[in-house]
Order: C-alpha cells, then sequence, then structure tokens
C-alpha cells in the first residue's frame, strides 16, 4: 500500500460493523470503490456480540417502514449475501402478564393498524400457549409477529463482509482513525498506517461515532451502553420462537444448537479507555428472576457465559441515519440503541441510495442529526 | 458468612494453604476459600481422610502435605471447603457458590492459588471414554482408592508417568506401557540446563530410581513416541504409535481399553483473565501464564497469584510463592512495614529461587513436539463444541485472524468448559496456519461465570451490600 493511488476509492467507511459492512456491499452494488477502515477486528464490539433479534414486533412507528423494508430483505437474505446467516423466521411475541398489558399491546395493534401495516397482531391465550407451551401459566396474550425471528450475528457480519470482499471492498483491521482533513472534493482519513481519501466518508463507527462526529466539529448527544446477555447449556428443543414481555426487559430464545440466550438490554459497566465491560450481576439477576418468573422449567439449567457489547444509544432511542449537516458528503449511520442488527440490511440500502444520488421512497426525517441541532439540546442529555 | 475478612485465598493447594497460614499469623482476618471437601489441592488431595495404607503407597511427597494442613488448622484462618469462586472482577469482588447459594463479596486483597491443570493434547482418538488424563487417574487412587481394573497404557510427557506407573504397579495394576512422547533432540535442548538442575536437589535422583523400579518389573518404556492414536468404537480398544529407537521407526499397536495421558501441567488462569488481570505467553512452558511481580502481584491492584497458576514451579515453590504474596498482601493492608516484609522474604526467594533451578531442564526435557500442539485436520480440538483442527485452520485463512475471531466464528471456547480445553490449542493453531509467534496471539477474553451458576442460584444471587 505505498502506492498513493491505492489508497483512493469512492467512499471511505468508518467502521468494520454490520451497518459499514451493509453499506460496503450496498456501494459496491452499485459499482463504486469502497475502503471499509475497523480499529479492531470486524465484528469485535456491538455487531458480533448482540443477541441476533429480527424484530419489527413493538419498533418506534418512525422505525416501522425500515423494519418491514429490512424484514422482505432478511427473508431472502442468501440472494443478497450468499449466506442464509443461521436466519430463523419463527415468530416473536410480546407477552402480556397483566390486563394493563394486555391494554397497552391493544393500543399497539391499533397504533399499526392506523399506520397501514398488519407484521403485528393480539393472540388469546390458547394461541399463545399453543406456540410457547412451556410459558409459565400466568400469562394472557400476547402480540405476535410471525414472520420475526432471529439470525447469529457474527456469521451475518462475516457473510456480509466476504460478500463486499468478493466485489472488490478492501477491509483493514487494525485501522483506528487519527484525523479527518476536508480536501476539495472529499476526505481524507488519517490513521497509524496512513491516509485513506473518498469522495465520501461514512460514519458507521458504532460506540465510537460520536468520537468521528467530534472530529467533524458536529457534537451529538450519544451515549455508549453494553447491553448484557447471557446463554445456558444445552438443552432439549422446547421453544421455537423469540419471547418478550409486555413489561419487563427480556428477549429470550432458544437457539439451534440447543443453547438459550437471554438478554433484555440490562446494561453493564464498561471502560471506554480500555473498550472493555464488566457484567453487573445486580441487574443480571433480574434478568434470571424474569426467566424463572415466565419459564419456571428453566430454574436448574445452568448459565455458561454472560457478556456484553458496546453500543451506541441516543436520547430518543432512534439511530442517527443522515447526510451530515455540516460537512459535506458526510453520512452517518450509527446511535442503533440497541435494536440495530434487524435494521442493518435496508441500511446499507439506503445510505448507498442517497451516495449515490438515487434516494428511494423511505423517509428518513425521523433520523436526521439535526433534530439534536440545539446546543441546549446536548447540554440537558448530558 | 463473614463480610469482614480483608483478605481472600483462594485455592487449599500447597501455595494457598502456606499463603493463608502466615497471612493469619501475621494477623490479617483471613478467608480460604476452596472447592474441594478437603484442604490440600490436587496434590495433597483427600490427604486428612486417607487410610494409613494409600498413604504409604502414594509416599513421601503425599504426607509432607500434613505439616501444612497442622499449620493451617493452628493459624486462626477461616476455611471454607465445598466453595467454589465463579467471578472475579477488577474491583476485587469475588462471586462464590456455597451449599448451593450464591453471594458476591469484596475484599481488600486476593490472592489466587488456582494452580495448575493438565495440559490438553488434543490427538486422534483421545475424546474416546477410557482415555482420560493420568491426573484425573491419580485423584481417583488419591480420593477413592480407584485403579484401572483392566490394567492400562501410560503416555504423555515428564515424570508424573514414572510417577503413577510406579504407584500402580504397588497397587498391582497392570501396566502394559510407558509412552513417552518427548523426541531425543529434547536432550539437546535440555543438555545446557542440566548443571544448574542436578544443583537442584533430589529430582534427578528419583527420576533415575522411577524409572530402575519399572523396567525392573518388566514394563516397556518406550521413547520419542509419535503419531499416537486411540482406537476404538464407543470405546477405547487400542493405541497405536511409533516408537523410535536406535534402530529407526517401528509402527504399534497394543490393546487396551484404557489410555491414561498426561501432558505436563499449565496455569490455570480463567480466575485472573475474568478480573482483567493480563497474562504473558510462556515460550519455554508453551502455553498462557498471569503475568507477575516477585510477590505475585498481578496487573490488577490488590490481586496477586501465587503458585502454579502463576507459572509451573511445583508444589514446594508453590509454598514459598504463597508466602511471599501473604508477605505482599500483609504489607499492603499496613500490617507489616515494606521493611519488615523484605526482610520476612529473603528466606522464601532463597529457597524458591533454588527449588526452580531444575524448571529450564525439565521443560526443554519435556516440551511438546510440535506434531502434538498442532493437531492434523480431522483431529477434534473443542470437545465442547466438537471443532476441529481443519474447521480452525479454515476460520483463519477466511481472516478471522486471531483466537477470538474464531471463537465468535466457531464457537469453540464457548461451551461450559469456557476454553480451558482447547484455548492454548487455538493459540497454536492460530499461530502455526498464520506464521506467527503464539505470543503474537491474543487468550481468550474470559466471560463469567467462570464455573457454571443455575438459574436459580443467580436469581437468590445476594450482594456484599444488601
Amino acid at each position: 500500500m505505498t502506492n498513493a493511488t491505492a489508497k483512493i476509492f469512492d467512499t471511505v467507511i468508518v467502521g468494520g460493523g454490520l451497518m459499514g459492512s451493509s453499506t460496503a456491499l450496498q456501494l459496491a452494488l452499485a459499482g463504486q470503490r469502497v475502503v471499509v477502515l475497523e480499529k479492531d477486528h470486524p465484528g469485535r464490539h456491538a455487531s458480533g456480540s448482540n443477541a441476533g433479534g429480527l424484530r419489527r414486533l413493538n419498533r418506534h412507528p418512525a422505525e416501522i417502514p425500515l423494519a418491514v423494508a429490512a424484514a422482505e430483505m432478511w427473508r431472502n437474505i442468501a440472494a443478497l449475501v450468499d449466506s442464509d446467516c443461521d436466519v430463523k423466521l419463527c415468530g416473536q411475541v410480546r407477552v402480556a402478564e397483566s390486563t394493563a398489558d394486555l391494554e397497552m399491546l391493544q393500543k399497539r395493534v391499533a397504533l399499526v393498524r392506523s399506520l397501514g401495516y398488519e407484521h403485528e397482531q393480539l393472540i388469546d391465550r390458547d394461541q399463545l400457549y399453543r406456540l410457547v407451551p412451556t410459558l409459565a401459566p400466568h400469562c394472557l396474550g400476547a402480540l405476535y409477529a410471525a414472520g420475526d425471528g432471529f439470525a447469529r450475528p457474527y456469521h451475518t457480519l462475516t457473510a456480509f463482509r466476504r460478500k463486499a470482499e468478493s466485489l472488490g471492498v478492501v477491509f483493514h483491521s487494525g485501522h483506528r482513525v487519527q484525523a479527518l482533513e476536508q480536501l476539495a472534493a472529499g476526505w481524507r482519513v488519517v490513521t497509524e498506517h496512513g491516509g485513506f481519501t473518498g469522495r465520501t466518508l461514512v460514519n458507521a463507527a458504532g460506540a465510537w461515532a460520536d468520537r468521528i462526529c467530534a472530529l467533524l466539529d458536529e457534537p451529538v448527544p450519544m451515549t455508549v451502553g453494553a447491553p448484557m446477555m447471557m446463554v445456558t447449556e444445552r438443552l432439549p428443543h422446547f421453544l421455537d420462537l423469540v419471547v418478550g414481555a409486555a413489561s419487563r426487559m427480556l428477549s429470550f430464545k432458544q437457539m439451534q444448537n440447543g443453547t438459550v440466550l437471554i438478554g433484555g438490554a440490562h446494561l453493564a459497566a464498561h471502560d471506554m479507555a480500555h473498550e472493555t465491560t464488566a457484567i453487573d450481576f445486580t441487574k443480571l439477576r433480574e434478568s434470571a428472576r424474569t426467566v424463572r418468573a415466565l419459564f419456571p422449567h428453566m430454574k436448574s439449567v445452568r448459565i455458561v457465559r454472560a457478556w456484553a457489547g458496546l453500543e451506541a444509544f441516543m436520547p430518543d432511542r432512534l439511530p442517527v441515519i443522515s447526510e451530515s449537516a455540516r460537512a459535506p458528503g458526510v453520512f452517518h449511520a450509527f446511535g442503533f440503541s440497541a435494536h440495530g442488527f434487524q435494521l442493518a440490511p435496508i441500511i446499507g440500502r439506503i445510505l448507498a441510495e442517497h451516495i449515490t444520488g438515487r434516494p428511494g421512497p423511505l423517509r428518513l426525517e425521523a433520523f436526521r442529526i439535526e433534530r439534536f441541532n440545539t446546543t441546549n439540546a446536548i447540554a440537558e442529555s448530558q | 458468612m463473614s463480610k469482614s475478612a480483608r483478605l481472600a485465598v483462594i485455592g487449599a493447594g500447597p501455595a494457598g494453604l502456606s499463603a493463608a497460614t502466615l497471612a493469619a499469623e501475621l494477623g490479617l482476618d483471613v478467608v480460604l476459600i476452596d472447592e474441594q471437601a478437603s484442604p490440600g489441592g490436587q496434590i495433597y488431595r483427600a490427604l486428612a481422610e486417607a487410610p494409613a495404607k494409600r498413604i504409604d503407597l502414594l509416599g513421601d511427597d503425599y504426607r509432607r502435605g500434613r505439616a501444612l494442613l497442622r499449620a493451617l488448622h493452628t493459624s486462626g484462618a477461616e476455611y471454607w471447603p465445598d466453595t467454589s469462586v465463579w467471578s472475579l472482577d477488577q474491583n476485587r469482588t469475588l462471586g462464590i457458590l456455597r451449599a448451593g447459594r450464591a453471594a458476591m463479596l469484596q475484599f481488600e486483597q486476593v490472592i489466587i492459588a488456582g494452580g495448575a491443570m493438565e495440559r490438553p493434547v488434543p490427538f486422534p482418538g483421545w475424546t474416546l471414554p477410557g482415555v482420560m488424563n493420568l491426573g484425573a487417574a491419580q485423584i481417583l487412587l488419591k480420593s477413592a482408592g480407584v485403579v484401572p481394573a483392566g490394567g492400562t497404557v501410560i503416555a504423555g510427557v515428564g515424570p508424573l508417568l514414572l510417577l503413577v506407573a510406579r504407584q500402580y504397579l504397588r497397587a498391582g495394576v497392570a501396566v502394559k506401557a510407558v509412552l513417552e512422547i518427548s523426541p531425543r533432540s529434547n536432550m539437546l535442548r535440555a543438555a545446557p540446563h542440566l548443571l544448574r538442575a542436578t544443583a537442584g536437589g533430589s529430582y534427578l535422583r528419583r527420576g533415575v530410581k522411577y524409572t530402575a523400579d519399572i523396567m525392573r518389573a518388566g514394563v516397556p518404556i518406550h521413547y520419542g513416541v509419535s503419531r499416537l492414536r486411540a482406537h476404538g468404537d464407543r470405546h477405547i480398544e487400542s493405541v497405536e504409535f511409533a516408537s523410535h529407537g536406535w534402530r529407526g521407526r517401528c509402527d504399534r499397536m497394543l490393546a487396551t481399553d484404557s489410555l491414561l495421558v498426561h501432558f505436563g501441567v499449565t496455569p490455570r488462569t480463567s480466575l485472573v483473565c475474568a478480573a482483567g488481570g493480563r497474562l504473558a505467553w510462556d515460550t519455554s512452558l508453551q502455553c498462557w501464564r498471569t503475568q507477575v511481580d516477585q510477590w505475585g502481584n498481578t496487573s490488577v491492584d490488590g490481586i496477586a497469584v501465587a503458585g502454579d497458576a502463576a507459572g509451573i514451579g511445583g508444589a514446594i515453590s508453590a509454598e514459598h510463592s504463597g508466602r511471599l504474596a501473604a508477605l505482599a498482601a500483609a504489607s499492603s493492608l499496613g500490617h507489616i512495614t515494606a521493611a519488615e516484609r523484605d526482610r520476612l522474604s529473603h528466606a522464601d526467594i532463597a529457597w524458591r529461587r533454588k527449588d526452580l533451578r531444575i524448571r529450564p531442564f525439565l521443560n526443554a526435557l519435556y516440551r511438546i513436539p510440535p506434531e502434538f500442539l498442532v493437531p492434523d485436520d480431522a483431529t477434534i480440538v473443542c470437545r465442547c463444541e466438537e471443532i476441529t483442527a481443519g474447521q480452525i485452520r479454515a476460520a483463519v485463512r477466511e481472516g478471522h485472524t486471531d483466537p477470538n475471531q474464531v471463537k465468535f466464528l466457531l464457537r469453540c471456547g464457548m461451551g461450559p468448559c469456557q476454553g480451558r480445553q482447547c484455548a492454548s490449542s487455538v493459540a497454536h493453531i492460530v499461530s502455526a496456519t498464520r506464521q506467527i509467534p503464539a505470543a503474537a496471539c491474543a487468550p481468550f477474553r474470559v466471560r463469567p461465570p467462570i464455573s457454571p451458576l443455575s438459574i436459580e442460584q443467580l436469581a437468590e444471587l445476594s450482594m456484599a451490600d444488601e
């Protein structure tokens, strides 16, 4: 890479996680020369360690169109990345444990219907226990999305990366961004291994995206959190669906190998100076109590491992999917607030459409970076 | 449970016994935590309950532990048997499991004396029932007097092969063969260290005596063994190997329903890793060990490692390093001055230095040949997830270039053993495939709980501040 011309690209993407890799793939499909700069290795943090949920269920109304479009892509993901990513579209439920829960879910269904969508439906007690026979007997019904499910995160990331590489995208691990230099037409991204030049710059830096924003003099009220997960020993098959709860923090699913993956976005302690996380057992205990309450047969099952991945959160829990308001030729995709996995394929497509000047029909107003555009908003959130 | 103890010592082997005893004698409030039902660790396992006849069988090394147990009892240290440790963080909060109840307790100082584990070395057929670690077999002998009834073949490296073969012969067990895999070239590597080794004490004399005893009993000892394979359908039925005598290579097959293997021991590092302590790759031990200073202090403030968990030195050195860690803890907690610590440590430092003299010689003599460290494609490396060496090589070639990426992709290291069985094999395979030193590989990140905890136990977890 001593040849300077080898470092000139159409687009330079900062962040080798799922959003960066998906964007790289779509840009390559559109004929662009793309480089992805990853400070560690692809999937080191959130993209490799998330729960892999494919969920339209209970999304913020602004995200529903994106989630529905992404679901179409997941149904046929092998056509895009030559791998099925271990996708299992088994359905997701959000169970009601009280009449108050049930009313909340009824309102949700009404809201989704009013927006013109049919993917979420209310199911009664009998239907719920047919779908989830081992659930504790006190539940009253559930919100149900039949085509939702899950995939394996690191396999998915690897499939996106390999497909992008096959189309000429260059991935550089161990390339941490040190500086951004604005050129007459584009950007030069400086790393300890040299500079990379592109007409367009994409900020898909996950939990480090605010640092890229800071280099662009475009501060954002982003915070970092590390949602915890735990996995059990292998069990005989007992569960097809992904189970959540209306008024508890839970994501509960049995993987293809029989282990049970338990999430729920309880946050670990984290240390950005060392880029490490430390399990908070007081909060993880809450997860265990929730599991015990909803799946009493799990009591004596052994937890094998608990972990957490560093993710970016926005104050309104909506991502930033936006052209920069300050820096021309810069696009942001970060702040997915622990529910970005499912959106990854559509985020890549949307960014590629905007970067190549052919925006599609999906509306991005709710995700613009300008929504935080007062110094007051930033001060308040911090 | 006591919440006031200021020093926790984890592991009641020679290092932990010495550390807890000396710390208590110096006036520290100390609790000794051990997963076994009685103190002694692996080397002095079940010593307190062992009948006199079994102690005679096991010899003087085993008997030595009695003095350590007596000293602990009179020291005033609190002792919690049957207690496992499933978590440790950088704030020295310890997750323990005792009588089925999980609790988190914070200590001002922690000394980890977790000892060593038998080095897992994958070879074809190593996962067949009937193939067992020699150390584990010796534990059955120590704690229950159990031996392989139909006779056995003993394979691997090092003096334990000879020691256990001799113990079995005295117990009337048919030892069909002893297969020593260290190649003759190791003698050349070891030779420069011989002079210092002979100054190191009685180890070599005993090695010679054991060899003579075993040969006198008519048991063949094969040296320079390669191509070790266990065959069988659902259970081992035979062992195949090549021996390299003066007349060249000779392929052999022995019928046996028991194969006991031992490839030396490696430091147990999970707990210190969980706390974020740094490891160092030890090229002479061919594995990771904890990075420590002469007192056993790790890279994490207030957490020390003593004994084999910090690097293999054996039981006598472990006693000295346990005492040194106790002195450092007493000094950190203000019970003694740094000058007193230094004065009280002279003898232990000198004795440990003398005792460790044999190690460079032993490490070179019993160095594991590459054939065993980097198995062929078909051999299973991760038993929990049944991942082969070939899958690991393929993953590395596809760009998953460090052990943690390989773990992400293949799940090797994510099973119930948490990578204890495959971590160093994965590092060796990654380093061989990429042609980089193993020291350049990152060790697996360790995720708690390091020993399994049930949903119910976690749900009922009691916190130190509650």
